[in-house]
């Protein structure tokens, strides 16, 4: 048969299957999983059809714990029902998956496997999350490419219905989930024959059905729960040859024949490495090179794991074994040795029958897509060939702490030199990755080559460097590793030559094409010396293309991906000239048509007027350059972010020992400010002579580059020249001097300082107090500047009027240079919370974009003053963090009353007058606060002086270890929408209803932006997300008026864009609240579809329309007798129209379904006008007598 | 009994009450009214090139933004089957609205590039539209381009379509020409079956208190009739292209006056802005009324009895004009 070659990526390749083969589809997203529910959602949307020829029910639950109870009710509602997840999903889905195995219930999980969040969370792959799911009764498949994916998918589904038993199919999450690969794709009439009716409508037979009514979930006692757990074991004997036959089956329908255990090798090896997943083919391609050489080697890829056949891996050996090594990509710390191993050493005991008994060994590799190559595969191999090879290992690192470690032979490459190799450095918004991955696709589909495609990305959402690996040809790709030598290297970004080591992986010989705004005469002298080093020791033909302006003329912006593209098919001669052209035509007609016919021209017109301004560089025969690469980090940097954490900005993490990490997860603060990321094209500049001094542009700012301070003019004595200040304009602080200053190299350009600068000259109105200007000409002046900025005093806080705008500007943020997008809408109030609160705050972060800019490696925005204090930060985990925060709040509560109660006892050691006066301190200022800080100091003082007989000792020493918990502290709990509305909002509710004094900033940008925009429960009616391409129909959840309705939560609704002094305000009232206080707080997002520009304008028309009225419910005020709900905005004065459609997430609804895009705009202004009714309503009641006469 | 039939493009009318450009024809129950209430025809809102290339961009930029950049997120939009870009909305609105009226549609279009002019011309005409009304306006704003090379453009423009299409073609006229009356000849030769005066422009205010630029449009009044009246009156009968009024239309003395002056039809968009569809029940009331009063038994007697060359005084549309406003106006101080 002929079946269609596509060119997909394993999330692709399971969703596919699943989506034919199933009824039911319950979806949450998680990394690396959530693209298999993004792609069963829309294919339900538009109507894709199962192989029954109906379109299976997708639903979008609150958590993988929903999921999975969702599914389990789907299965016992009789429907074929699937998921997809990851990690921390998995495990929440644990419960259940005990529950539906042990009901002997058939279903498939397909997990894009990925590492647990232990020390530290990590979003890729490895086989953590699937190995804590091993005694969970589910059976476990594992795949090690995108084919496979595809192939094991369909046969998990078709075992699962024949065994009865749950299916977890598993393939390793990035590496796989995220590799496009060509495959052949199965077809309807596969899936048919491989899915047996008779045996879906067994299970549904087996269904809940009043007609015939059965009872599961029976609570049993100890006279037979015991018995009843063994009634299954028989189905788990028969599975394995089930799976087999399964695989046989599917062997005649497509020639690819799978086993258990898949043997590849010497029939006669020796030694024999056993793993699973897609290190599988990298140790294939090992054993290849290795036979080559004639030794006898072999490799098993392990595909059935759960249940484990023990006969099936002994006959999979070669009887000539001797040595066996065992990797598992998983960590159990403390056990006997990782599960993979442990199973083989069972079933060589239980099944073995070897003429000498082989010795097992097992290690560790590729945690968190820690690479695995052959050359690592070759160490293990060599390590078997000891007489006593080490057990225990891991290989890919180098643990100098333990001493676990293989070496490994770098140079050891297996890497087919006739496969092209082609490796692309870009940024992300340079469009690089998509241009690579429509170009894999182009080769993939219309030549005979083999191609695979591959995609690095940094963990900074703006200006994140992109690194692509392509490879392609007439041979098999087997490859599941990054390419390590490379035969083409396209650097799309020519700043990239002053940071990194672009032509690292060239090989001799290979093409260098390089984006460059100087010409083929000219570019030469223009690099850095070790570059043109090597493009002379390797003999690179190097290439340049101005891309940026080709791409600018033809009204592509920065967008250069179809430029860069069109160079690359025509340096790498993957398809002749004219058929290469056409193809990338007939690729963008393809996936920018539906666009619009301008968006087509534009990028046909770049790929036209690509080749003539390619040029070939004359390299001459000499090193001319003395530019070096720019140190990573700044010489003053202390020792850790010198040793530790530049060289994982600079790409060499890999190479850092287990010595030079933290045992523990625990990180220093302040480190952000090491990284020079020096992103934007274009910076503020300011005009000090129109500035008002409004502090609007600090406020808003959501990078903390922008920044002011008052100051004495003598100490402008010692500034560089250009150092800019202004008479301050303070009522009696006229004698000071402003500065209003920016970090050129922290910036990222995004211009919302601009445009809320309200100051313009009065001669030439678009000119501002502040104004963007290009970065270079003045990048080293600024950062002169900055510097002297950095060390002019702060202004004493306590004498600050911290509720007023102008005033907080001068408040130093704990919170500065987030890897967050350029413009971010979160990112101001963190910095906000941080200037108000920062000293004393503790962070529970639950997981999102706020943990990812706020937590990811190696550097984090979070920051101390220059006493050293600052927040205190940690991220549990995504469901849990109201719960996290409730704990760090009650800890901080409890070491604070066992230190009043010591310091009670031991007044008279330390004086009573001392004591007293802590123990009644007014903390509710910041004056209050500064000189309990003071008090606290002399009392520490006292401890240790006091010692002596009349004095506890061990008393002394406690309190001395909690002092710090007199003074006032703030625990923060932090998070999006996805947590607060869905995942967390149980834990959330209860933290309401502790009335404990934490305090809750939901970052509410009404999607889970961090995953890619899904529709959480904060999704507003008629807006298009993930999960809600028709547009979501239901409401927004009002999540303020359900925390109102305990009245003893302080709540807020704010929107710094359109009130910054309300917004003030309400940080201030819910940190001084003595309960719990939530503010919800309006985020504007890249997943709102416009120019983050604009985010502060749409704020504005958020507020102005009544779609996001603001608000303040203060508890208090009714113990007052007055209304505790204040309004803070107006009646609507704008149709919701005029603010939705400015954004892309409502008008893409329009634009595809006009008549649901005005149904839903009619209800949304109904929900609208109601909801304000309701709040003008209750802000005009009267709360006199009780509330009695409204 | 009242003949208030009309021709115009071509089309026969059952009264010169024609509902202009606006945003009231973007909807099909307001074409459904405006018919009911007795409109003679209905030129749709403009198609402009402009927006739909902006709005193509504008979904491209936002659809690229964060795209393939981080691990966790290759997109943040999900990749819906299709958008209706470009003109098919507005087509497709026209091939609905064909399909509900009796009363002719006539398309409208503003492009930017002589292809797109000549292309979203045809596919008006494609859909249905029984004429199409080029609403043309090129502004010069750089120091170079004098005024000849800004009329032969649209002369040009016009020929390039009118030898594209079938359906007849009126074109909507700036008052902002040196010599108008020249202008609308030259028009007429490149092959306007009509012309429409005038077009009302966004024009540029400003707002004091945050110094910036606004642009909008406020609805007409009856005063701004009189340069219509002006120039029709002055047109009429001497070019054989149609006239059409449109601005300054609110009550049936307007009609009524525009008819008198040549013109073959009124237009009306701030009326019924203003007022509502159904007033355009009333107006022709009104007008049946005041033509009854006055003794008229038809459009087509009154039509042009007041162009310049119909009256005793034709100076009164000259220069002479100007002098002796200027004289009653003192005079009435």
């Amino acid at each position: 048969m002929n079946r269609p070659q596509v060119t997909i990526d394993g999330n692709e390749a399971a969703a596919y299957v699943a989506h034919h083969v199933n009824e039911v589809i319950a979806i949450y997203p998680i990394t690396p999983s959530s693209a298999m529910g993004e792609w069963a959602d829309q294919w339900s949307a538009n109507g894709s059809k199962n192989i029954w020829g109906s379109v299976p029910s997708v639903i979008e639950m609150q958590s993988e714990g929903g999921a999975a109870g969702a599914v389990h009710g789907a299965l016992q509602g009789g429907a074929l029902t699937t998921t997809f997840t990851s990690s921390q999903g998995l495990l929440l889905m644990i419960p259940n998956m005990y529950k539906i195995a042990g009901e002997l219930t058939p279903t498939v999980f397909h997990v894009a496997a990925r590492a647990l969040a232990a020390q530290g969370l990590s979003i890729f792959g490895d086989h953590q999350d699937v190995m804590a799911v091993r005694a969970t009764g589910f059976a476990m498949l594992a795949s090690h490419s995108v084919q496979s994916v595809m192939d094991m998918a369909l046969i998990a589904h078709a075992a699962a219905l024949e065994t009865r038993l749950p299916f977890v199919h598993f393939f390793d999450g990035f590496r796989t989930s995220h590799e496009v690969a060509k495959v052949e794709q199965l077809t309807s009439d596969d899936m048919r024959a491989m899915i047996g009716d008779d045996l879906v409508r067994a299970h549904r037979a087996r269904s809940l059905n009043p007609d015939r009514p059965v009872l599961r979930g029976t609570a049993q006692n100890p006279d037979v729960y015991f018995q009843a757990r063994e009634t299954v074991n028989p189905f788990y004997d028969a599975c394995p040859d089930k799976v087999q036959s399964a695989m046989d089956r599917f062997a005649a329908l497509t020639g690819r024949q799978y086993r258990l255990f898949d043997y590849f090798g010497d029939p006669n090896a020796e030694r024999v490495v056993v793993l699973m997943g897609s290190a599988a083919w990298a140790a294939e391609e090992c054993a290849e090179a290795l036979l080559a050489r004639g030794e006898k080697v072999g490799v098993v890829n392990v595909h059935l794991f759960r249940p484990f056949s023990a006969k099936a891996l002994v006959d999979a050996l070669p009887r000539t074994v001797r040595a066996i090594g065992v990797l598992d990509r998983t960590k159990e710390p403390g056990s006997a040795g990782e599960p993979l191993y442990q199973d083989v050493v069972t079933a060589l005991q239980e099944a073995g029958e070897f003429a000498a008994w082989p010795r097992v060994v097992g290690g560790r590799y590729g945690l968190a897509s820690k690479e695995f190559t052959p050359a690592m595969c070759a160490a293990v191999f060599s390590e078997l060939s000891q007489p006593k090879p080490r057990n225990h290992f891991v290989v890919g690192i180098n643990d100098d702490v333990s001493h676990h470690s293989l070496d490994y032979d770098a140079a050891f490459s297996t890497e087919d030199p006739t496969t092209v190799r082609a490796v692309f450095y870009g940024l992300g918004a340079d469009g690089t990755v998509g241009a690579n991955k429509n170009s894999i696709k182009i080769i993939g589909e219309d030549t005979d080559n083999y191609a695979q495609g591959y995609f690095v990305y940094d963990s900074k959402k703006s200006g994140a460097m992109t690194i692509s690996h392509l490879r392609f040809g007439r041979k098999p790709i087997r490859s599941s590793y990054l390419i390590s030598r490379a035969s083409f290297v396209a650097c799309h970004q020519f700043s990239f030559l002053e940071r990194i080591d672009v032509l690292q992986l060239a090989e001799t010989g290979a093409t260098f094409l390089l984006n460059s705004p100087f010409g083929a005469e000219e570019v030469w002298d223009r690099l850095p010396r070790p570059v043109q080093e090597q493009i002379l020791a390797k003999r690179l033909r190097f290439y340049v293309i101005d891309a940026f302006r080709v791409a600018k003329d033809n009204g592509m912006g920065g967008r250069i991906n179809t430029v860069m593209q069109t160079c690359f098919f025509a340096l790498s001669g993957a398809l002749p000239r004219e058929e290469a052209i056409s193809a990338i035509k007939h690729a963008i007609q393809k996936t920018y048509g539906k666009r619009g016919e301008a968006v087509v021209e534009k990028n046909f017109a770049a790929v036209d007027n690509a080749l003539e301004n390619l040029h070939e560089v004359a390299v001459p025969d000499a090193v001319t350059s003395s530019v070096e690469r720019r140190p990573m980090v700044s010489a003053q940097a202390p020792d850790f972010v010198q040793n530790v954490l530049a060289p994982m900005l600079a790409g060499a993490g890999d190479g850092l020992p287990v010595s030079a990490l933290p045992v523990d997860g625990t990180y220093p603060t302040g480190t952000a400010q090491w990284e020079k990321r020096n992103l934007a094209q274009e910076i503020p500049v300011w005009e000090s002579g129109l500035c008002i001094q409004c502090g609007k542009c600090v406020m808003v700012c959501p990078h903390a580059v922008i920044r002011s301070k008052i100051f004495e003019p003598e100490l402008t004595a010692s500034a560089p020249d250009t150092f800019k200040s202004a008479p301050a304009r303070w009522r009696d602080r006229e004698h000071l001097r402003y500065v209003l200053q920016v970090s050129p190299e922290d910036c990222t350009g995004c211009g919302l300082c601009v445009q809320v600068c309200p100051a313009k000259s009065k001669s030439e109105v678009k000119t501002k107090a502040i104004n963007m200007a290009p970065q270079a000409p003045v990048r080293e002046q600024e950062q002169r500047n900055w510097d002297f900025f950095l060390g002019l005093p702060e202004f004493d806080r306590s004498a600050l009027a911290l509720h007023n705008v102008k005033d907080v500007q001068l408040l130093q943020p704990l919170f500065e240079f987030p890897g967050a997008c350029a413009g971010c809408g979160e990112t101001p109030y963190i910095k906000l919370l941080t200037q108000l609160f920062g000293d004393r705050t503790v962070i529970a972060n639950a997981t999102g974009c706020s943990s990812i800019y706020g937590g990811n490696l190696p550097t984090t925005p979070y920051t101390v003053n220059h006493a050293g204090r600052g927040p205190a930060w940690s991220n549990s985990l995504f469901e849990d963090n109201a719960e996290f925060g409730l704990g760090m709040r009650v800890a901080l509560d409890k070491q604070s009353q066992y230190a009043a109660e010591l310091l009670q006892k031991l007044a008279p050691a330390v004086g009573p007058e001392l004591a007293e006066a802590i123990l009644h301190a007014d903390q509710s200022t910041e004056a209050g606060i500064q000189e309990q800080r003071g008090r606290i100091a002399q009392l520490n003082q006292k401890l240790a002086e006091s010692s002596g007989p009349e004095v506890c000792d061990s008393q002394l020493r406690d309190l001395s270890s909690i002092t710090s918990a007199l003074v006032r502290k703030s625990v923060w709990i932090l998070g999006g929408d996805g947590w607060a509305y869905d995942i967390g909002y149980g834990g959330l509710d209860h933290v309401f209803a502790s009335g404990r004094n934490v305090k809750i900033l939901v970052l509410d940008t009404e999607v889970y932006s961090n995953t890619g925009g899904q529709a959480s429960k904060a999704t507003p009616r008629g807006a298009v997300a993930k999960f809600a391409s028709g547009g979501k129909q239901s409401a927004k959840k009002d999540l303020a008026m359900m925390a109102m309705t305990y009245g003893t939560v302080y709540v807020a609704h704010i929107a710094l864009g359109a009130n910054d002094t309300q917004t003030i305000k309400a940080f201030l009232e819910a940190e001084a609240y003595d309960g719990p206080a939530l503010i919800i707080a309006y985020s504007h997002c890249i997943a709102h579809g416009y120019d983050l520009i604009h985010g502060l304008d749409q704020q504005k028309a958020a507020v102005q329309s009544a779609y996001w009225p603001l608000f303040r419910y203060n508890p208090e005020l009714a113990v007052g007798g007055k209304n505790p709900f204040q309004l803070d905005s107006r009646a609507p004065a704008l149709p919701l129209e005029k603010y939705i459609y400015n954004e892309g997430r409502y008008s893409m609804l329009v634009r595809s379904s006009p008549e649901t895009a005005a149904i839903l705009l009619g209800e949304a202004q109904a929900d609208v006008n109601l909801r304000w009714k309701l709040y003008e309503h209750w802000a005009n009641l009267s709360y006199s007598n009780g509330g009695a006469h409204a | 009994m009242i003949d208030l039939s009309t021709t115009y493009l071509g089309l026969p009318l059952r009264s010169p009450l024609v509902a202009s450009a606006s945003p009231l024809s973007k909807d099909l129950e307001n074409l459904q009214r405006l018919e009911e209430a007795g409109a003679g025809a209905v030129v749709f809102h403009s198609l402009f090139e402009e927006q739909i290339t902006a709005e193509a961009q504008s979904l491209d930029n936002f659809l690229n933004q964060g795209a393939d950049s981080f691990a966790e997120a290759s997109s943040y939009f999900p990749d819906l089957p299709s958008y209706s870009m470009g003109p098919d909305a507005y087509l497709e609105h026209i091939r609905r609205a064909k399909k509900m009226l009796r009363i002719p549609v006539i398309g409208s279009l503003n492009g930017v590039s002589s292809g797109g002019w000549i292309r979203y011309a045809r596919e008006i005409q494609d859909a249905g539209a029984d004429a199409l009304e080029l609403n043309i306006y090129f502004l010069p704003t750089t120091l170079e381009v004098d005024g000849r090379a800004t009329e032969d453009g649209y002369c040009r423009l016009l020929e390039d379509i009118k030898r594209k299409l079938t359906i007849p073609v009126a074109v909507k006229l700036s008052p902002y020409f040196t010599s108008m009356v020249n202008m609308a000849f030259r028009l007429y030769r490149s092959g306007a079956d009509a012309l429409v005066l005038f077009n009302r422009f966004y024009q540029p205010d400003f707002d004091l208190e945050t110094l910036e630029v606004t642009s909008n449009l406020t609805l007409s009044t009856s005063d701004e009739l009189r340069l219509r009246l002006h120039w029709v009156a002055l047109l009429a009968g001497r070019i054989k292209a149609d006239l059409a009024i449109t601005g300054g239309v609110h009550t049936a003395e307007d009609v009524v006056k525009g008819i008198m002056a040549g013109a073959q039809v009124t237009m009306l968009t701030s009326a019924l802005l203003r007022n509502g569809i159904d007033y355009l029940r009333d107006l022709e009331t009104k007008v049946v009324d005041w033509m009854e009063l006055h003794e008229y038994e038809s459009v087509g007697q009154m039509r042009g009895s007041m162009r310049a060359t119909a009256v005793e005084d034709p100076a009164a549309f000259e220069r002479a004009n100007y002098l002796k406003v200027l004289g009653s106006y003192t005079l009435s101080r």
